[in-house]
């Protein structure tokens, strides 16, 4: 048990060393710093401009606050979840060392988690960075001092891990498909986007469309963020009002678990099928 | 030794530009399609990502023409990543899978290979945006003014040719790079969807930032469509039609010409500093 332990937690922070490296030493720190910043501002001022041009600028408003927090917390869910699965085109493609990860002495599963680890780094800093805009640019109603930052911490934590459990999935898929499908991460969060309530409360959804978004765990944490940094806001929006802060943590927990599990068995079953398949040391040309 | 047999039939000038063209463009056009994952992946759910944006107008009770902007900015957005990721960064593939010192020792040119990738790009991309296109208006119920059907057609022509110009002429400057290329052409995703007014009309930023944009071809290709396709297009546009079409037909030939000269120049670079076969590994 100490000797797993001891392989889990070696292959986890030797990857996530390997991947901040591969993720930040491709140019100099400036230019890295401003690349951090540049593309998730633009992310979330597409929203910005889009709701200025029809609302007048208008952004002290309720709906403005849900959209902005649940866009720049959105982040999160792409890039922990590419982070992961990419480990796997990168290392297989580009790299042409998959093989040589799996036949070393380390735990796949847990190197590929490590390697999603440098996604997270670079997007707690650019939600740091929209969150920073908004306040101070955009007049987002937010009052730090009335943050409740045990249930933001938990909260956080909490989703950070569901959403590794989701990059695993995806990274036993991508083991299974050719490399231009290597977008799959981000592909797939943008459809999330649609059911989490991320930018819009899910009664603007059809009727029929709205169970999707509560068995994703996403929208829980998103509204548990959303409740954590501007309480009084989120309580405005009826989605989850008829539950409290204990009781969503609870289903988040809960769905974390669900969905750890069955990445678990998603991920063997793929791994079994691409080493059948001898695609471990695949390379697709197109 | 065994002699291999004679070549008969050698191609050379406008043949040889032609085969290579159709050989460049064939794995785009044909090959791909073999790998039914892009219904998924380049359609489906993409799809679900532009409802977002459609939900997110409805929640603030935009006027529904907007719904119209932002399915057809979705759907313009594949060809913005086609010509980022199977344009642009093309060479760089090229590179890192070792074949791109095999493209320049063949005898076809290298603009030939180019306009290949254009030519199969702009054809395999132009289904997906259709398919996008008409399930999103389906979806949404969206309505269409269209004033002037031919009008429409050659804006979106032009705007495909300047658009395709630019994605040559920046596979050309990749050749120099090396991981950050990906990188580069993963930045150039959101910034460009703002700047270019993907989901809203360019005419809400100041004037010199939207002309800024408008080096983007999409920016005043997409500017245009709108005023010609759309009820209230004409009055959220940022400058005339006929004025965009003209400025469009210059940025295609600025950036034709420029793709041609700055492939021979990086060609003779990357030669010279042995930058082609440089990969990541």
């Amino acid at each position: 048990m100490i000797k797993n332990l001891q392989t889990y937690s070696r292959s986890f922070f030797t990857a996530a060393w390997l991947g901040w490296k591969i993720e930040s030493n491709w140019t100099d720190p400036f230019l890295f710093a401003v690349y951090s910043i540049i593309k998730p501002l633009a992310g979330a001022f597409i929203l910005v401009v889009m709701y200025g041009v029809i609302t007048n600028g208008n952004f002290g408003t309720p709906i403005f606050a849900y959209l902005y927090i649940g866009n720049a917390f959105y982040r999160y869910v792409g890039d922990v979840m590419t982070g992961v699965a990419w480990a796997v085109i990168d290392d297989r493609e580009h790299y042409r060392t998959l093989k040589y990860m799996y036949v070393a002495p380390i735990h796949i599963p847990f190197y590929l988690l490590g390697r999603g680890i440098a996604r997270i780094l670079t997007s707690s800093f650019a939600v740091l960075i929209i969150m920073l805009v908004g306040v101070n640019f955009l007049h987002l109603t937010f009052d730090i001092a009335k943050v409740d930052w045990p249930l933001f911490l938990v909260t956080l934590v909490i989703g950070i891990l569901m959403l590794a459990m989701l990059g695993l999935i995806l990274a036993g898929i991508t083991l299974l498909i050719a490399q231009h499908d290597f977008n799959v991460g981000d592909v797939v969060a943008g459809a999330l986007f649609l059911f989490s309530g991320a930018v819009f409360p899910l009664e603007v959804l059809p009727a029929w469309l709205r169970p999707i978004g509560f068995i994703i765990p996403v929208s829980y944490w998103l509204e548990l963020i959303r409740r954590s940094l501007v309480g009084n806001i989120a309580q405005a929006f009826p989605t989850f009002t008829g539950l409290s802060n204990l009781e969503l943590l609870g289903i988040l927990a809960g769905l974390a678990v669900v969905f750890g599990v069955i990445s678990v068995y998603v991920f063997r079953a793929c791994d079994h099928a691409a080493r059948e398949r001898g695609l471990i040391d695949l390379t697709t040309n197109y | 030794m065994t002699m291999l047999p004679p070549i008969n039939k050698r191609h050379t000038g406008w043949r040889l530009f032609l085969m290579t063209v159709w050989g460049r463009a064939y794995p785009r056009v044909v090959g791909i399609q073999r790998e039914r994952s892009w219904i998924v992946f380049d359609i489906l759910l993409p799809m679900l990502a532009v409802s977002a944006y459609v939900f997110v107008y409805r929640a603030i009770k935009a006027p529904e023409d907007y719904v119209g902007f932002v399915i057809v900015g979705g759907a313009m957005t594949a060809f913005w990543m086609n010509v980022m990721w199977s344009m642009a960064s093309q060479l760089y593939w090229e590179k890192e899978q070792g074949n791109l010192a095999l493209y320049i020792i063949a005898p076809g040119p290298m603009m030939a290979c180019l306009l290949g990738m254009a030519v199969g790009g702009l054809f395999a991309t132009t289904f997906r945006a259709a398919a996008i296109l008409v399930l999103g208006s389906l979806l949404f119920n969206v309505s269409y003014a269209v004033v002037n059907l031919p009008m429409l057609l050659l804006i979106f022509f032009v705007a495909m040719t300047a658009l395709y110009g630019m994605g040559m002429m920046t596979s050309s400057l990749f050749l120099l790079l090396s991981r950050e290329a990906w990188h580069i052409a993963n930045l150039a995703q959101e910034p460009i969807y703002l700047l270019s007014g993907f989901y809203f009309p360019i005419k809400n930023f100041p004037f010199w930032i939207a002309a800024a944009g408008s080096f983007i071809p999409l920016t005043l290709g997409l500017d245009a469509m709108r005023q010609l396709a759309f009820a209230s297009g004409p009055i959220l546009g940022f400058i005339s039609v006929p004025l965009e079409l003209g400025i469009l037909t210059g940025l295609a030939v600025v950036f034709l010409l420029a793709s041609r000269a700055l492939l021979n120049y990086m060609e003779k670079l990357a030669v010279r500093e042995g930058r082609l076969t440089e990969s990541r590994a």
